[in-house]
């Protein structure tokens, strides 16, 4: 036991001593959620657009001010001549162009039919898919309010209720994508680095050298960086409690034992890495494309995994961060306890018993 | 014995490593690995700690087979591998009192050991050991080496990069811990350092040349050596080698050791010679032989292959 104490001081000195580590331990975590919270947005806000008026006329203009008025969109410029759309995208001032037809009135009057065409410059899909939609709820709103006197026989109402999120706020579905992806980063990335950063510099040698049994070894490397970890999965709780205001519906102690659980699979996975490769580089390499690159493309946090093509789908199951994603989802947003979440958390957990056997049995007493 | 190696071979793909090697190093005993980098004296400390495994042949250590037993000797060596192998982030003494924790023992109770070494380091026991000279790494690894007072230490080059005068003490300190009982295998590929131990192995291409002590090594020498000088170092090692009757020309300081391949070689003869070659000042004085003419010596035949640089 005192062996183990005297390991795991020795491995805070290290953590501690070096800048490196200690900003991938606290820096990142605080960067990743502020970023992903404020900067990385689905929503639309104050989109610069241009009108092309060719009839300019009572119609027209109150369309026109609606759209102004509406917190979404600021009119930049007013296009007077067909030809000068292309130009107006190409500089980039703006995001898309509302073209009104000839004599909107009047057509509107006489046919019961008038145009507007929205161009929206898709080099970015998901904003100009946004911008043409906000723009329609507009226009169905005018719609309404003109045909208020007349009844239509037959009408479906959709009424919509967003339910868990109802104010669409992408940080809802960030939170949960970027504690996995920090605590994976943080528990794999930096248990492995720290393992074979022992091999790199010989000091794994003489490790070896030593009463130390490899059990006593790994866990005296992984429980600075649960300990860690949990700090870290504490940190981003807490930022968006307070700072995104998004309350954690369900149990903290649920949340608590299953962040440890994912954080003890992650660290597996990290021994497991360090097993197999040589050096820092190649352990960080295999840390940032095997494990980084699925959790964020494969797991459902960015991409939903119902869209993917069936192989990638088969393939997202093999990840633990899908199962992780889900449950604290599961638990921040909707609330749910263990027997909701039961199912994915049995398999969070065969997999991190997987982990853990395949890396001590691949764990080498000797140097080959 | 401390030590038994028998008939241990190794290889790493295609490169044999280790080619049947075999001895034996008495309790007590400094013993010497000497030989050229890429010798196989790395890979013989690591079979020896349990490290790695021979492809054939047995050894033990302190009676304790390698392979069955690596759970015991890995109890009871102290090992310094090559390269510096503390942990740079960590100061003098954290890094003394990490080893000793995990040995399962303290720096006070074993401090009679160490005392001396760690006397000199002790000024910077604050100091990151990754900002210390190369003499006191040396020192700190062998301190950390030693403070569960092995019974058998394992020094793999422990002098290399080290100044002359941390290299002189090194070995001042390694003749009293063989004094307190420990049984020491050292190598080196510096020649001079031969002479200190109690026995050496010559070793070539993981073959062993010769086990001796190091008296016994240089009387084998076969021939008379000569120490020639004159004023031009450079044609002179040229015209010696030129030189049809030559056996063995190697720089050695300011002269040259040189041999002659007839056995009723005069001096005289080569003076003149080297005299026709315009060479003046011209020295030829008999010497004794040093281990590094008998290496030189015993590793001839396969010396062309390689280079003589790689012998320091």
């Amino acid at each position: 036991m005192k062996r183990f104490k005297g390991f795991i001081k020795k491995e805070f000195y290290h953590i501690f001593r070096d800048k490196r580590s200690l900003f991938i331990l606290f820096g990142m975590p605080i960067a990743q959620i502020l970023l992903f919270g404020f900067a990385i947005t689905n929503e639309i806000n104050n989109v610069d657009i241009a009108i092309l008026d060719h009839s300019k006329d009572a119609t027209t203009n109150e369309i026109i001010n609606k759209i102004a008025a509406s917190e979404y969109f600021s009119i930049k410029q007013m296009v007077t001549r067909e030809a000068d759309i292309a130009s107006v995208f190409q500089k980039g001032q703006v995001k898309a162009v509302l073209n009104f037809e000839k004599d909107f009135s009047k057509n509107l009057i006489k046919d019961h039919k008038a145009t507007i065409q929205i161009i929206t410059d898709a080099t970015d899909p998901n904003t100009a898919n946004t911008i043409s939609n906000y723009v329609s709820a507009i226009l169905q709103q005018y719609q309404k309010e003109l045909n208020k006197d007349i009844t239509i026989a037959y009408q479906i109402v959709p009424a919509t209720r967003m339910v868990y999120n109802p104010e669409l706020k992408s940080v809802y579905m960030f939170v949960p994508g970027v504690m996995t992806i920090i605590l994976m980063l943080v528990s794999a990335m930096m248990t492995s680095i720290s393992i074979t950063r022992e091999k790199e510099l010989g000091t794994m040698e003489i490790l070896l050298v030593s009463p130390l049994k490899p059990f006593q070894v790994i866990i005296g490397k992984v429980f600075p960086y649960i300990f860690l970890s949990i700090i870290n999965a504490i940190v981003i709780v807490m930022l968006s409690i307070f700072i995104f205001n998004m309350p954690v519906q369900g149990s903290l102690v649920l949340l608590a034992l299953e962040s440890i659980l994912f954080i003890i699979s992650a660290l597996a996975l990290g021994i497991l890495i360090s097993t197999i490769s040589a050096t820092q580089q190649t352990a960080m390499m295999i840390s940032l494309m095997g494990l980084m690159l699925p959790v964020i493309l494969l797991s459902g946090f960015i991409f939903p995994i119902s869209s993917m093509p069936f192989p990638l789908q088969i393939i997202s199951n093999i990840i633990p961060a899908k199962w992780f994603i889900i449950i604290i989802k599961g638990i921040m947003l909707k609330g749910v306890g263990l027997e909701y979440i039961w199912k994915e958390t049995l398999i969070l957990m065969g997999m991190t018993v997987f982990f853990i056997a395949l890396s001590v049995k691949k764990y080498k007493i000797r140097l080959e | 014995m401390s030590i038994s190696v028998s008939n241990i071979s190794k290889s790493y793909k295609d490169v044999k490593a280790l080619q049947n090697i075999s001895f034996e190093v008495n309790e007590g005993e400094l013993f010497g690995l000497i030989g050229p980098d890429g010798a196989g004296k790395t890979t013989l400390f690591r079979i020896l700690t349990t490290l790695l495994f021979a492809d054939e042949g047995s050894a033990t250590v302190a009676d304790y087979n390698v392979v069955a037993d690596y759970k015991k000797i890995r109890n009871n060596v102290g090992y310094m591998p090559g390269k510096f192998s503390l942990y740079q982030d960590l100061t003098v003494e954290e890094n003394l009192s990490f080893f000793a924790t995990i040995f399962g023992t303290t720096i006070e109770e074993n401090y009679d050991l160490i005392k001396e070494i760690y006397l000199q380091i002790e000024p910077f026991k604050n100091r990151r050991a990754g900002k210390l000279s190369g003499g006191m790494k040396q020192k700190l690894a062998l301190c950390c080496a030693l403070i569960h007072k092995p019974k058998v230490l394992f020094l793999d080059e422990p002098t290399t990069g080290v100044d002359p005068v941390s290299r002189k003490e090194f070995w001042e300190m390694l003749k009293r811990l063989q004094q307190k009982g420990i049984t020491i295998l050292v190598s080196t590929p510096y020649m001079d350092e031969a002479e200190l131990c109690d026995r050496i192995a010559l070793l070539q291409d993981g073959k062993i040349l010769e086990i001796d002590t190091p008296q016994a090594i240089i009387n084998h020498y076969p021939k008379p050596i000569f120490n020639v000088g004159a004023n031009n170092m450079y044609q002179l090692i040229n015209s010696l080698n030129d030189y049809e009757y030559n056996h063995s020309v190697y720089p050695f300081g300011e002269f040259v050791h040189y041999t002659d391949n007839r056995s009723d070689f005069d001096p005289k003869t080569l003076k003149d010679y080297l005299e026709s070659k315009n060479l003046t000042d011209v020295v030829i004085e008999k010497t004794v032989a040093t281990i590094e003419d008998t290496f030189m010596e015993l590793a001839k035949p396969s010396f062309s292959k390689t280079s003589e640089h790689n012998v320091k």
